[in-house]
């Protein structure tokens, strides 16, 4: 079957590969020596790594945190049926289809140190006095990064939530209702419960591809300033491609791996449970 | 509707409407500005000098066009080789229930959540040994490996749903197993293959980490991929230029969805749910 060549020869086989390259010192041009874990202990000792591994899971566990409620939010507005809900629905995928990279150009505009026009409605409604440093700054440039991505998988969380809220069975919010229970009451005791399992795939999901992300980040900080939105894939991109260090960029790019396990069997469990109750 | 539900609804919605659009509207009003606008301007958010320079410019003085031709046919080619050896796959999954079927399934949807960020390294020392660097056609295998995944998990979930009765009453009127295959099951499963193939597009567009890596030559690059490493030099942008071209370049996806958007819908859900 052709699906077995190229799987087998473009992914099973540089998985293996990458974890290979990564026991070894290799760089661009020449081969290298097996050399054991010799890559992955000097990436405990190198604060840069430290630096991208914390900011790496921050960037994931704030980004799912801000996806997860903002998205269940826009689900349940556009779930109800209001004038112009066809094309509220139709216009909030736009970030998620949009490329990310072209889009990430967009927001680097708007977040010039000097001309931002996020800025210069900040100072209109006088919410602040001077231009904000969004991209200049450390913390600043984590915080930006991190609403981009946000930006970026709502849309995704949205549908999938919109998608959980029309399989919730009317006829228990109805019930609900009759009992005296309040919106926000019925929403914590039923909608909530029913959401956790579409909760669990999306977050496991959107983790392992926030946690590995690249051209966002890439694209607005280049992994700095200094370092402080540098993420796993970054520094991996920077050891190998441009630093030459393919042993150690292949043991920073396949470190993330066991969160990456971890979220994966989430996915896996809970897309058989569903395809068992279905 | 009274006024209350109505606030409740339109309010946030007005919020999310301007969170969710406010690049695209940034992307169109400094493309259609002129240059001295984009820096001192009473309120940058309106245009007050249309021009088309910016467009121009980025069609007449830049390798742009090259670029978005090498995006179309790479998308297309990565689209028809993946949809293809998808359809034949899943139907195999489904329909033969060779010994290990499932655990070939479980196989699919573990390559398909194995993000390109950790292959990227090894594969390009593949490629090399290939001598496949530098070559634009390269990429439509390499993107195979992330779309073929994806497009047989989504397939495996719409030939499910065809009756298995239907397959049966073919074989019993003499039908071969190619012929059920291509004449009475494909025609079936044409929402799904659409969904397959509008998806291998829209994520062949959006592709940048592995144009990046294994495309050196400026002729040989991506919108993208050109777009941040050729127009982007030093610390002067050219803001005009470079909305321009991202811009043009987000139209192919967003046609691509807004025409499809149902089977976008579909094959978003049915990614992560049967």
């Amino acid at each position: 079957m052709p699906a077995v060549l190229i799987l087998g020869g473009l992914l099973a086989y540089p998985l293996f590969l990458g974890v290979w390259l990564s026991l070894t010192n290799t760089v661009l041009g020449s081969p290298g020596q097996f050399v054991g874990f010799q890559n992955y202990i000097d990436l405990i000792s190198d604060p840069t790594y430290r630096g991208a591994a914390m900011f790496s899971i921050a960037y994931t566990f704030f980004a799912e945190i801000g996806k997860v409620s903002l998205g269940l939010i826009l689900a349940l507005i556009v779930n109800q049926k209001f004038a112009g809900y066809r094309i509220a629905r139709a216009m909030m995928l736009m970030p998620y289809v949009a490329p990310t990279v072209l889009s990430a150009l967009a927001w680097l505009w708007l977040f010039d140190p000097q001309f931002s026009a996020i800025s210069w409605l900040l100072m209109k409604i006088h919410l602040i006095h001077a231009p904000i440093n969004f991209v200049g700054s450390p913390t600043h440039a984590q915080i930006s990064v991190i609403v981009v991505n946000i930006w970026r998988g709502l849309p995704y969380f949205a549908i999938g939530y919109l998608a959980g809220l029309q399989g919730i069975n009317k006829d228990l919010l109805e019930a609900a209702a009759i009992d005296g229970a309040s919106a926000w009451q019925s929403f914590w005791r039923i909608t909530w419960p029913l959401l956790l399992p579409v909760t669990t795939i999306l977050v496991s999901f959107s983790a392992i591809f926030t946690l590995t992300d690249f051209q966002l980040i890439w694209t607005i900080t280049r992994g700095g300033p200094t370092d402080a939105t540098q993420v796993f894939t970054t520094l991996a991109y920077q050891r190998a491609i441009t630093g030459g260090s393919l042993g150690q960029g292949a043991a920073v790019a396949i470190s993330p791996i066991i969160f990456m396990i971890f979220f994966a069997w989430f996915v896996v469990r809970s897309v058989r449970e569903e395809r068992a109750t279905a | 509707m009274n006024r209350v539900r109505a606030l409740r609804i339109y309010v946030p919605l007005a919020f999310y409407a301007v969170f969710l659009l406010l690049p695209f509207y940034w992307m169109l009003a400094t493309t259609f500005k002129i240059n001295q606008e984009l820096l001192v301007t009473p309120n940058p958010f309106l245009i007050y000098h249309w021009t088309l320079e910016h467009v121009v410019n980025l069609l007449t003085q830049t390798r742009y066009l090259t670029w978005f031709g090498n995006t179309l046919a790479l998308s297309i080619g990565a689209m028809l080789l993946s949809v293809s050896v998808s359809y034949i796959t899943a139907y195999a999954i489904i329909r033969l229930r060779f010994p290990g079927s499932q655990a070939f399934g479980t196989a699919i949807f573990l390559a398909y959540i194995v993000p390109p960020a950790i292959l990227f390294i090894p594969l390009a020392t593949v490629l090399i040994q290939l001598h496949w660097f530098d070559k634009l056609w390269a990429l439509i295998p390499i993107y195979a490996t992330f779309l073929i995944p994806f497009c047989t998990w989504v397939l495996i979930g719409f030939l499910k749903s065809i009756p298995r009765e239907l397959e049966e009453a073919a074989r019993v009127d003499g039908a071969s197993n190619l012929m059920i295959m291509w004449r009475i099951i494909l025609p079936i499963a044409v929402p799904g293959i659409i969904t397959t193939a509008i998806f291998s597009f829209t994520l062949s567009w959006n592709e940048y980490l592995y144009a990046l890596v294994y495309m050196s030559s400026p002729e040989n690059k991506t919108v993208s991929v050109g777009m941040t490493s050729e127009l982007i030099s030093g610390d002067v942008f050219q803001w005009g230029q470079l909305m321009a071209g991202a811009l043009i370049g987000i139209i192919p996806a967003l046609l691509a969805y807004f025409f499809f958007a149902e089977y976008y819908v579909a094959g978003m859900s049915g990614s992560l749910k049967d």
